[in-house]
């Protein structure tokens, strides 16, 4: 039986020439992360087991972007622990307020992952690295410990769901409608333990953004990961910022799947997931016309420049509605600047948004457009549980940017391909 | 000992809101354990209490604060039929014994009166009379545990400096 394309990257890291699925594994990474939540409580683990060194100082990225600019004292001491330790440890990729954005946007413009590499990040949404066809997974602080300590760590080797691409997406529907849609199709723990492998001829029409939008959604079906195959549009986003060796792995013809999940992109909607849990997705023209009070345009899912584009040609030359408040977000300082070059600020601004220097902040009710109690969000972001982006009673509808856009100029849940 | 019993997908934000995490002592998290899906749970839960639950526990964020909070609270141990792998590594990584069984979570009631013997994996519900065997961890997993976690068990391997 051959090998899926999580699966050969796993044997070729562990040394090995074949796994078998369920197999406990130990691998090299080419890379860990972590952020200013997840840092601090790795290093306390790392200092408390008595580790004076990282393995390597190149293969450490440390990203303060969820609370900051710091938004209390608290934040900011987690954010000065991680600070002392990149400095103490030489951290060739500490990215601070200024040089930092959103991890998951930031780490593949900076070049930090590549095809075929291992990259783990004590953050869940680090399964977007799959876009380039990596091997990439969420960990928790102790695993981001034993990981900065040695350079190893233990995974089991996934089964995997085959989700085959037909056809080519519709006008207004983007890689979130893609995810969104699956999740609904499998549910939340449809890929537990699994690895999603995108494949079809449907995969070349769609852009890296939207590949990373889908790749980083793979944690909402409960997926280890959701990996891509490698195509000239890989090869096209990682010239210029990859500058080392890296390898492209495809499945084998006779790679095993437990479950093929078909999706005829000619055919997908713009589609939501309502409160409480990304599985609970609508068709948007279903719930059009439901009350909001905001909407988030931003995060590790939405906050790239094709995000903004098509949100800034829905928005331009028209005004946020008056009950809505609409924050967007670049996600990375060079989005910024890219979309300020082209006028999107400029657009989001005259429309009467609020835009903010890059953070995950409102995705987790952290700050930035946290919500009070009964309030209703239309979010580009990635999770809608229980008082996720503030308030016990708050509401959080999942959409693309698309959506969102066009949400924020009707004033309720809005259909992009009705909009006048 | 006393039972709190959830549905399926009880996922990280309520087992810790994201509001509390910039806060991560062991005591800070355990006074706003589970707070969003029971508001009650962090002032009446005592040492020894177990948690029942449904699919998919622990599901969303990566927060290794998740287990902590639950383990900082004297939590025994959490039982469901199955949990979000990223919450089994870093439950396994902490040395906080969660237990598979789709059984005894779908049978055991709240407020039972249960107890688990991690070494034989035998749960015993004592207020139905009833007993079930939970899957045991694989050698490798069932190392880390006894090591009492991640770092300790690769310190004892001598791996990292």
């Amino acid at each position: 039986m051959g090998m899926t394309m999580t699966q050969k990257i796993l044997a070729k890291h562990a040394g090995l020439d074949k796994v078998e699925v369920g197999q406990l594994i130990e691998a090299k990474l080419d890379l860990v992360l972590g952020n200013d939540i997840t840092t601090p409580v790795a290093i306390t683990e790392f200092e408390k087991a008595g580790f004076t060194q990282v393995f390597d100082k190149d293969k450490i990225a440390i990203v303060l972007d969820h609370y900051t600019p710091c938004k209390d004292i608290k934040s900011a001491q987690l954010c000065k622990q991680a600070r002392e330790f990149a400095h103490k440890h030489n951290i060739t990729n500490f990215f601070d307020v200024g040089q930092m954005g959103v991890e998951h946007a930031l780490l593949p413009e900076k070049g930090l992952c590549a095809p075929g590499e291992i990259i783990v990040g004590a953050d869940s949404h680090t399964c977007t690295y799959g876009a380039l066809g990596a091997f990439s997974t969420g960990i928790g602080s102790t695993d981001m410990a034993a990981g900065m300590a040695t350079g190893l760590l233990w995974f089991k080797v996934p089964a995997a769901i085959k989700v085959t691409l037909k056809g080519k997406l519709q006008p207004h529907v983007s890689g979130k409608d893609v995810i969104l849609h699956l999740i609904g199709e499998i549910g939340v723990d449809g890929a537990l333990y699994q690895s999603l492998e995108f494949a079809g001829e449907g995969v070349s029409s769609l852009t890296m953004d939207d590949r990373f939008t889908i790749s980083n959604m793979a944690i909402e079906a409960g997926g280890k990961n959701g990996i891509f195959p490698v195509d000239e549009k890989t090869m096209e986003y990682i010239n210029g910022r990859v500058n080392r060796p890296c390898e492209a792995f495809q499945a084998d013809p006779d790679a095993e799947y437990v479950r093929e999940v078909v999706i005829d992109l000619d055919k997908l909607e713009p589609t939501v997931a309502m409160p409480h849990l990304p599985e609970n997705t609508k068709v948007v023209s279903e719930v059009a016309g439901l009350p909001i009070n905001q909407v988030v345009i931003g995060s590790c899912t939405n906050g790239r420049i094709q995000d903004l584009r098509i949100a800034a040609a829905i928005m331009k030359g028209k005004k946020v509605a008056d009950n809505v408040r609409c924050v967007v977000i670049p996600a990375t300082q060079e989005i910024v600047l890219q979309a300020m070059k082209e006028g999107l600020i400029q657009d989001f601004i005259e429309a009467g948004a609020a835009v903010s220097t890059p953070t995950c902040g409102p995705c987790l009710g952290g700050h930035m457009g946290v919500m009070a109690e009964g309030e209703r969000t239309v979010s580009t972001t990635n999770r809608n549980f229980v008082g996720r982006m503030g308030h016990v009673t708050s509401e959080v509808i999942l959409a693309s940017p698309a959506v969102a856009a066009a949400s924020a100029i009707a004033g309720c849940v809005a259909d992009p391909r009705t909009l006048s | 000992m006393k039972v709190y019993k959830y549905g399926a997908n009880v996922d990280t934000d309520v087992i810790i809101p994201a509001r509390h995490l910039n806060d991560p002592s062991p005591a800070a998290l355990a006074s706003h354990c589970m707070e969003d899906i029971d508001a009650e749970f962090a002032s009446t839960v005592q040492p020894g209490d177990i948690i029942v639950a449904g699919p998919n526990f622990g599901c969303g964020s990566s927060r290794e604060h998740a287990p902590l909070a639950i383990k900082s609270c004297g939590v025994k141990c959490v039982i469901a039929p199955s949990f979000a792998r990223i919450f089994y590594r870093n439950a396994i990584n902490i040395g906080f014994p969660i237990v598979e069984c789709p059984q005894a979570a779908e049978e055991i009631q709240p407020g039972d009166e249960v107890d688990v013997d991690f070494s034989t994996g035998i749960i015993t519900d004592s207020t139905q009379g009833k007993t079930w065997q939970a899957a045991p961890f694989p050698p490798f997993i069932e190392g880390i545990i006894k090591s009492g976690g991640l770092l300790n068990s690769l310190k004892e391997r001598g791996v990292a400096k």
